[in-house]
């Protein structure tokens, strides 16, 4: 099928970016999006010209490195899945394809269509750990862990950092990223040391971030490519009021 | 900073404001409704007129209802500032936006629909609450025959009269209050006025049919049995059947009452 | 140069135990004197990086990702072995040491797997206390699951994602120290060299991919923790961005690369369907607990399917050749992976592939699913049949998978002694990037112990023992040989980037995995590593003549990123071959024609092959061998047999 792209160029954070136009032909229906891209690249790389940058990886979905907003969504048209994981027997033939990066304050664009995303490290360096040193830990099988627990902290943290809930998001809000950390840990028994300190730091850093405030629209759950789901944010909420209003706990 | 300022200053402090004002506005509606429901009697307003001039007169409520116009303000005020800070986490909107695919149109323009409120408010406050108030509303005497419960009506000039009586007398409760009930059905006949009302109480469903149930979330509200009740009550009571009731009065009024 | 693998005396189980008693400390308070830097951020580097910052140590981490989270032990799918025994069916750490080594084809080092085992333990109750939310039982108590080359369930699990699990916990415990300001982490900077006083590890050289800053970082010690080489075949189960550099550059500052020909090939993934391929896809190991794997009996049959004049529902029970079955009776499709590879490929040269392309076998579930249930299967696989799905259209729940071997894991890599520790003093290599554990071959779900057992239980002891040795000296950064490796850098950069040929970096790239999965993969002759040989030397040729290099240094630039990793890539294949070709023997991944039994198994040959390839580089002249002979005090060496 042969395509036509609308992409996103920019040379780099401080300078403007504008669309460029470029023709997708002989794609197969068994590439991925992003080996279409490469077949793009390819060409625009014969002609002695920029390849388009993007972010990739792993390509098998569980890195979360790639992060393309596809015509009007992140990670394109199908749901839960990444877009190295989307395949072009999901478009059509003469189709226009619009390729944006992630839009936030909070991720800068870097080039084309990379972004910076540290700042879901440094949200994650407030405090999205239990503090245990290597060594000295009890048996693991010492505290046992109701399956369903295991399993409601297994779907939080199944989160792989994408930032398309950030994306998809009319807000640019992270709180879907921020709430799947937060939850896995206030689920499990390891966590509650530090449960009321992690929210409140967490939060406070994702604010730092110029990350804007969870409307409850339900986008970021719609595009999450592994599920994580809006209940992630109610416990969220729960966990920094509790800490606020009903017991604080110092941040240090 | 304060401890207290830091909780409201936060993202999610800010939202808790908007869900507890939000859910305080939602209990007035009901209480609101409640009321209106007089509105439907046909007893020459007399039901209504008397709750009226007690909704304004009784000392709690007149306490709570400036407690209401306070909630107002904060919440659309709240709105604005959650919205500008919003605004700036995406300095770049995307050129291509398929927000259909992911989320419901109200709960991606609460804004607009509480705008739409919002204007909705200060015309039905002006045509009604200010006219009750300071306005030139006629008043009327109903004479009720305890006996057999007959209600004869008689309007009194505003000049004649400046105050709330009811008394017993002769084997029948003589009531004199301001006819806002009058009033109502006066501005009704306006059909512009009506269809505004009307479509205001749909922006006001859409609003509420992703506002109620929101709050809670915001609240942290995440039970698996009574979270889905809380979104079906979101939806049903309040995005469809009080906007319902409350869009019926106007229509009531025009077809019914003045017709 | 004899190579001294400092494997210390003792019985077996007591070594480890011993040795950590004799090794060296540095006092707490003097720890925080010592800068280390960690190469990679996947579970060794994580690991190690945290594990020594807590101790005090100053540490500087680099990934070429974006963040640290994204390296590629993320992918890893299947679970993490350790001799638990809390399924109470026979497993100790003697086993789980046995298996290893056995599974490895009698290859690797007895002490460091049996280390390895030692600690496996430890590993588990570490990641648990970390919150890694492993899979339970109804009783609250950890699952286990069996994998290829164990009769024991030994193997821990989270879902299928068990890698992103684990490297979430070990990234967590790298955020705290991070936090503490004992960690200092560089994301997208990739190291280009190694720097180098008086023979000793003093420091990298680092390209900044956002503004292609060449920088110098200087530090007592230096940890590659940068994974395997897999993508020299372009196409493998590896991430796109991983590569050999910093290996490949620490071996011509001198550190030995041992048996580099020992390579991997997983025998479930999905099979490719065309030349725009970018990357293979792996389905978990741990689908043949439950999977049956077939092809028709008959090349005719076979012949019918692939032109699809029938389907795979039309053969019949009696005509499906589930050969792993037949052959190996009491392991069956759990044999090792070498095994399962290498049969999958007989099948197909056989003519009985199936597939449009041929190039695949079946992976049946339809017994599965009628003995337990689709809803039990799914529980069990649901992500990896969903990817499957998305991947190829086709639903595996209705119709058996395709699969087919890829190169996954790479044994070889950079020498290493007990203590971790390449032939550079203060240059150590853990996890995939080292050669030790595995032998010739790795056992399902050992990748994900080998990489947390060298970063969280072995290096926090070993460093130490070379920095006390070392005294408190800061290095010296403005000693010249930074400015020189700088520069040295900055000229290649610009080299590449003078580049303007015809061709570009994946068209070389390409060329380079055909010459190396047609010789250099399966199954490897002498007659075809000679002529792999030479297509290299005139690829790598090609590769300076005519590739194009577009862009600047001063920009992200894929381009130039490609062109550095192909670079280095080429130069590793030649040494692969090299290696291959003097290993005249079968053994493990590396099977060589010309030795095998009469019923075509892999054939060892333990008189003259026992010993370890680590091999020198010469600055314009041939790389030499090294050999560190292997022995076995404590398992017989038998001809592996799974049947």
């Amino acid at each position: 099928m042969n395509l036509t792209l609308k992409v996103w160029r920019q040379k780099n954070e401080n300078t403007r970016g504008k669309f460029h136009t470029y023709e997708a032909k002989d794609i197969s229906e068994d590439m991925s999006f992003l080996e279409m891209l490469d077949v793009v690249n390819d060409e625009i790389t014969r002609k002695g010209e920029d390849p388009i940058y993007f972010d990739h990886d792993c390509r098998e979905g569980i890195c979360g490195m790639c992060s393309l907003y596809i015509n009007g969504r992140p990670h394109g048209p199908k749901e839960q899945i990444t877009t190295c994981q989307l395949h072009m027997r999901s478009f059509h033939d003469g189709q226009t394809i619009v390729i944006e990066p992630w839009r936030a304050a909070a991720f800068p664009v870097l080039k084309d269509l990379a972004v910076d995303r540290s700042a879901f490290d440094r949200i994650q360096q407030a405090g999205g750990y239990i503090s245990v040193n290597t060594g000295g830990t009890p048996d693991a099988n010492i505290i046992p862990i109701p399956k369903v627990k295991a399993d409601e902290a297994f779907n939080s943290a199944t989160c792989i950092g994408c930032g398309a809930c950030v994306a998809a998001c009319k807000n640019s809000s992270a709180m879907l990223f921020v709430g799947a950390k937060v939850a896995q840990f206030a689920v499990l028994p390891q966590g509650q040391a530090e449960r009321k300190e992690r929210a409140q730091a967490m939060v406070d850093q994702m604010d730092k971030e110029g990350f804007g405030s969870c409307t409850n629209t339900g986008a970021c759950e719609a595009e999450c490519p592994v599920g994580i789901s809006l209940s992630n944010i109610a416990t969220l909420n729960r966990e920094y009021l509790g800490a606020k209003i009903i017991k604080e706990v110092e941040v240090h | 900073m304060s401890r207290f300022n830091q909780l409201f200053s936060s993202t999610i402090g800010k939202k808790l404001i908007m869900s507890l004002t939000g859910i305080f506005l939602s209990l007035f509606l009901v209480v609101h409704l409640v009321g209106n429901l007089q509105l439907f009697k046909s007893d020459g307003g007399l039901a209504f007129n008397e709750y009226a001039y007690f909704m304004t007169h009784f000392a709690p409520i007149k306490a709570i209802s400036y407690l209401l116009y306070a909630t107002f303000i904060v919440h659309a005020l709240y709105s604005l500032i959650i919205t500008y800070r919003n605004r700036k986490a995406r300095p770049i909107a995307y050129a291509s936006y398929n927000g259909a695919a992911n989320s419901t149109w109200n709960s991606r323009n609460m804004g607009l629909l509480g705008t739409i409120i919002l204007i909705f408010l200060v015309t039905h406050m002006s045509n009604f609450w200010y006219q009750y108030h300071w306005g030139d509303v006629p008043y009327v005497e109903y004479t009720t025959n305890i006996q057999t419960g007959e209600t004869s009506v008689r309007d009194i000039p505003a000049a004649e009269f400046h105050d709330f009586v009811k008394y017993i007398e002769d084997g029948s409760e003589i009531m004199i209050a301001k006819d806002l009930y009058k009033e109502v059905n006066f501005s009704f006949q306006s059909w512009y006025l009506v269809v505004f009302y009307v479509l205001a109480m749909v922006a006001l469903g859409f609003h509420l049919a992703h506002g109620f149930k929101s709050a809670f979330q915001t609240l942290g509200f995440d039970h698996n049995r009574y979270a889905p009740l809380i979104r079906a009550i979101g939806f049903w009571i309040f995005g469809i059947l009080i906007p319902l009731l409350f869009a019926a009065m106007p229509l009531y009024s025009f077809f019914v009452v003045n017709s | 140069m004899i190579l001294d693998s400092k494997v210390p005396e003792g019985p077996l189980a007591e070594k480890w135990t011993n040795h950590k008693f004799n090794l060296k400390l540095v006092n707490p308070a003097n720890k925080r004197k010592y800068n280390i830097i960690v190469v990679g951020t996947g579970l060794a580097g994580s690991s190690a990086a945290a594990s020594l910052a807590e101790l005090g140590y100053n540490v500087k981490t680099f990934c070429y990702q974006d963040s640290a989270r994204r390296a590629h032990s993320i992918a890893a799918q299947g679970g993490i072995n350790a001799s638990k025994n809390y399924p109470n069916d026979g497993d100790s750490v003697y086993r789980l040491f046995y298996d290893t080594i056995k599974g490895g084809d009698y290859r690797s080092r007895e002490a460091n797997t049996y280390r390895l085992a030692e600690v496996s333990s430890n590993i588990i109750d570490q990641c648990v206390a970390q919150g890694v939310p492993f899979a339970r039982e109804y009783g609250g108590l950890l699952d286990n699951r069996s994998f290829g080359g164990a009769q024991v369930s030994r193997t821990f699990y989270a879902r299928g994602q068990t890698g992103q699990q684990l490297l979430l916990g070990a990234y967590s415990a790298l955020n705290r120290q991070i936090k503490k300001g004992t960690v200092q982490s560089y994301t997208r900077h990739e190291m280009l060299d190694l720097v180098t006083i008086d023979g000793q590890a003093r420091g990298i050289i680092t390209r900044d991919l956002v503004t292609g800053a060449i920088e110098s970082h200087a530090a007592h010690a230096v940890i590659l923790c940068t994974g395997g080489y897999g993508n020299v075949f372009f196409l493998s189960t590896n991430a796109m961005g991983c590569n050999v550099t910093a290996a490949w550059r620490a071996h011509k500052r001198g550190a030995f690369f041992a048996n580099p020909c020992y390579t991997q090939i997983h025998p479930t993934c999905i099979p490719v369907t065309g030349d725009h391929q970018s990357k293979l896809t792996l389905m978990s190991e741990s689908l043949r607990n439950d999977g049956r794997v077939w092809v028709p009996k008959t090349v005719e049959m076979a012949q019918r399917l692939r032109k699809g004049e029938i389907k795979v529902a039309d053969i019949r029970e009696e005509d499906r050749d589930y050969y792993l079955e037949r052959k190996y009776p009491s392991f069956g499709n759990l044999v090792p992976r070498d095994v399962a590879s290498r049969n999958a490929k007989e099948m197909v040269d056989e003519g009985r592939g199936v597939g449009k392309s041929g190039v695949a076998v079946y992976l049946d579930f339809k017994d599965a699913i009628a003995r337990l249930g689709e809803d039990a299967v799914r529980a069990k696989y649901g992500n990896l049949f969903d990817m499957y799905m998305q991947i190829t259209d086709e639903n595996p729940y209705k119709q058996p998978m395709r699969i087919y071997p890829a190169v996954h894991y790479t044994m070889g890599g950079l020498w290493v002694d007990y203590n971790l520790m390449t032939t550079v003093p203060g240059l150590y290599a853990l996890g995939e990037c080292n050669f030790s554990d595995h032998g010739a071959n790795r056992l399902g779900a050992s990748a994900l112990m080998q990489g947390l057992a060298d970063g969280y239980f072995v290096i926090p002891y070993t460093v130490g023992d070379y920095l006390a040795k070392l005294g408190f000296g800061p290095v010296d950064a403005n000693h010249p040989n930074f400015e020189k490796t700088r520069s040295e850098v900055e000229s290649k950069v610009n080299t590449l980037l003078g580049l303007k040929g015809k061709q570009t970096v994946d068209d070389i790239h390409k060329k380079l995995g055909h010459i190396m999965w047609e010789y250099c993969g399966m199954a490897r002759s002498a007659e075809g590593l000679t002529k792999a040989k030479g297509l290299i030397q005139e690829l790598r040729k090609e590769f300076w003549a005519d590739v194009t290099v577009l862009g600047e240094n001063e920009e992200l630039n894929q381009s130039l990123e490609k062109a550095g990793r192909v670079a280095d890539f080429i130069e590793l294949a030649e040494l692969m071959v090299d290696d291959a070709f003097n290993r005249r023997e079968s053994c493990g991944g590396h099977f060589r024609v010309e030795s095998q039994t009469e019923e075509g198994e892999a054939k060892r040959d333990d008189e003259e092959f026992s010993f370890v390839s680590a091999w020198q580089y010469h600055e314009n002249a041939p790389e030499e061998l090294h050999k560190e002979e292997l022995k076995f005090e404590n398992v017989v060496l038998t001809q592996r047999s799974y049947k």
